[in-house]
């Protein structure tokens, strides 16, 4: 940050009084790990994953089909039924032309923008899907309510999760 | 005031680990084990309070990821970040408000999900005053229990005895996860945490999940056939400057329970009080709440404790059940409520009819809550 670029009152702070530590601050690096129980929904869709599947699981009571699965119906709020493998294809509910990394840091001059998307599921009732990435798409001509298809790493690539899809690719 | 009851309850087991479940298939297990108590359906229950710290779920914004386990979808619902009496207030308000007749409240524990525990517990520490020196957090328990110890003529032989009673009672407490036969001795023998504070007078964490139901005079008078009356509620908290704050005496309780004995109408609580929970994170604390709740005179806690003349935390406590984080108010809430019904089974007391429950959300902070809970 270049303070001089402000217009101030009395003596300004200079940057370099920042960088010198004359102005003081206490700095912090905590430590703070964690680790999940994924439980019983979490860990079989995990699992699905791992052997390529998605795997999604219905509900006996408003039929509906989800994907991520989960082991109790948030609206009928009751035990869910079976579990059911589904299709890895789906379509494009939503998507973004993402030109910074997470960090907010602009991607290089040139390199091919990110593709966030949200995919329904084949198979999965209406609204069920799952956030992903598109590749092998050109930004210009992918459109909501596009066709797409998982494109999984290798089985012994494959660790139960949620990158084991490399990508969604549109389906033509 | 309106009146509010509390007309259903839910506790899942508390469990050193649950690697079987996670934290949303927990909370599910008890929102439905309380609205099942109830005699309600997800869809009756208008709004949620969730009690939760994100930097112990993990989460940035935690109680955004609560609405589905708890039947809350597309309903009001808020976080407290505090214990789960707090949480119950927060309702008991909502519901005075005229906004809402029946509100659900939630806490829980995934203690077990955290991998560096005293990173977290450090990272309440004041970082310019304080974090520095490096200390484990266990060395606040340690300088207040020396404290108190001085200033009342308490022994850390009655604070054994504290472990030895808590430990037995959550032997008949099918909830609890640390029941124990154990001696005196034990509890002294046990290696010093930070001196006065051993190993044994440190309850050990827990994961679990409560949920309770309350609800206006109306709607628990109509849903319940033995609703539990709120009478009391207090809440209060002390500075958290660990150079200023009162270390002999717990305040935040004193001010918590003076604040609910008013509103209950409670002039002597030794006697018109027939059940107790209070927290008893360590095990001093105990002595040190049930003095500042007015429970028995300054420096006779542990007296009474040791020669069995009183018998606080049928439940088990902290101490016996394992510490639930937030939720470890909820547990001590769930006792009172279950002795209040007559569902106490074993621990059944054979007088009932008033009940306490006292929270501390533990070091290094001084807040803590009083509910006070009525068959009428």
């Amino acid at each position: 940050m270049v303070l001089e670029k402000f217009e101030l009152k009395g003596t300004g702070l200079k940057s370099q009084a920042v960088k010198d530590g004359s102005v003081l601050t206490m700095p912090c690096n905590p430590k703070l790990q964690y680790s999940w129980d994924t439980g019983q929904a979490v860990g079989r869709y995990l699992d699905g994953l791992k052997e390529g599947k998605l795997i999604g699981k219905k509900c006996g009571g408003c039929n509906r089909i989800m994907i991520p699965p989960r082991m109790f119906c948030e609206l009928c709020f009751k035990d869910t039924g079976d579990w059911v493998e589904l299709e890895d294809t789906g379509k494009v509910n939503t998507f973004s032309i993402c030109h910074v990394n997470w960090d907010a840091s602009r991607l290089p001059q040139g390199a091919l923008p990110h593709l966030p998307a949200v995919i329904e599921i084949d198979g999965a009732s209406e609204g069920m899907g799952i956030l992903h990435v598109l590749g092998e798409a050109d930004p210009k001509e992918i459109k909501i309510g596009m066709k797409v298809k998982a494109v999984w790493k290798t089985a012994n690539e494959r660790a139960g999760a949620i990158t084991d899809i490399r990508y969604f690719k549109p389906l033509r | 005031m309106k009146r509010v009851a509390i007309i259903g309850a839910g506790s899942t087991k508390h469990r050193e680990r649950s690697p079987e479940q996670s934290y949303r298939e927990m909370i599910f297990e008890a929102a439905r084990m309380a609205y099942k108590d109830a005699g309600i359906s997800h869809k009756e229950v208008e709004s949620f309070v969730t009690c939760a710290e994100d930097f112990t779920e993990g989460y940035s914004i935690a109680d955004e990821y609560t609405p589905d386990q708890l039947g809350a979808v597309l309903k009001p619902m808020q976080t407290v970040p505090g214990d789960f009496i707090q949480g119950l207030a927060t309702a008991y308000m909502m519901i005075q408000s005229g906004l809402f007749r029946i509100v659900a409240v939630e806490a829980h524990s995934k203690y077990s999900n955290i991998k560096t525990p005293n990173e977290v517990a450090a990272f309440a520490f004041d970082p310019v005053y304080n974090r520095p020196l490096g200390f484990n957090p266990h060395f606040v328990a340690g300088l207040e229990m020396n404290r108190y110890l001085n200033d009342t003529g308490a022994t850390a032989t009655q604070c054994a005895a504290v472990v030895v009673k808590n430990r037995k009672n959550a032997l008949k407490n099918p909830l609890a996860a640390y029941g124990a036969e154990l001696k005196i001795s034990d509890i002294e023998g046990s290696e010093e945490i930070s001196w006065p504070l051993r190993k044994a007078d440190v309850s050990e964490r827990a994961d679990g999940s409560v949920v309770m139901v309350v609800a206006d005079a109306d709607a628990a008078r109509s849903l319940s056939k033995r609703p539990v009356w709120i009478n009391g509620l207090g809440w209060a908290s002390d500075t958290p400057g660990l150079e200023t704050r009162e270390w002999g005496r717990a305040v935040y309780a004193e001010l918590a329970a003076k604040m609910a004995y008013r509103m209950a109408s409670i002039k002597d609580p030794a006697k018109e009080i027939d059940v107790v929970e209070v927290d008893d994170e360590y095990s001093y604390k105990e002595l040190q709440h049930l003095e500042a709740l007015s429970i028995c005179e300054k420096g006779t806690a542990g007296k009474l404790i040791l020669e069995g003349k009183i018998a606080p935390n049928t439940s088990g406590g902290s101490l016996g059940m394992g510490h639930l984080l937030e939720a470890s108010g909820a547990a001590r809430t769930y006792e009172v409520l279950m002795q209040l019904r007559g569902d106490a089974g074993e621990r059944q007391l054979k007088k009932a009819d008033a009940g306490l429950a006292q929270s501390w959300r533990g070091v290094p902070t001084t807040t803590g809550a009083v509910i006070i809970l009525g068959n009428s």
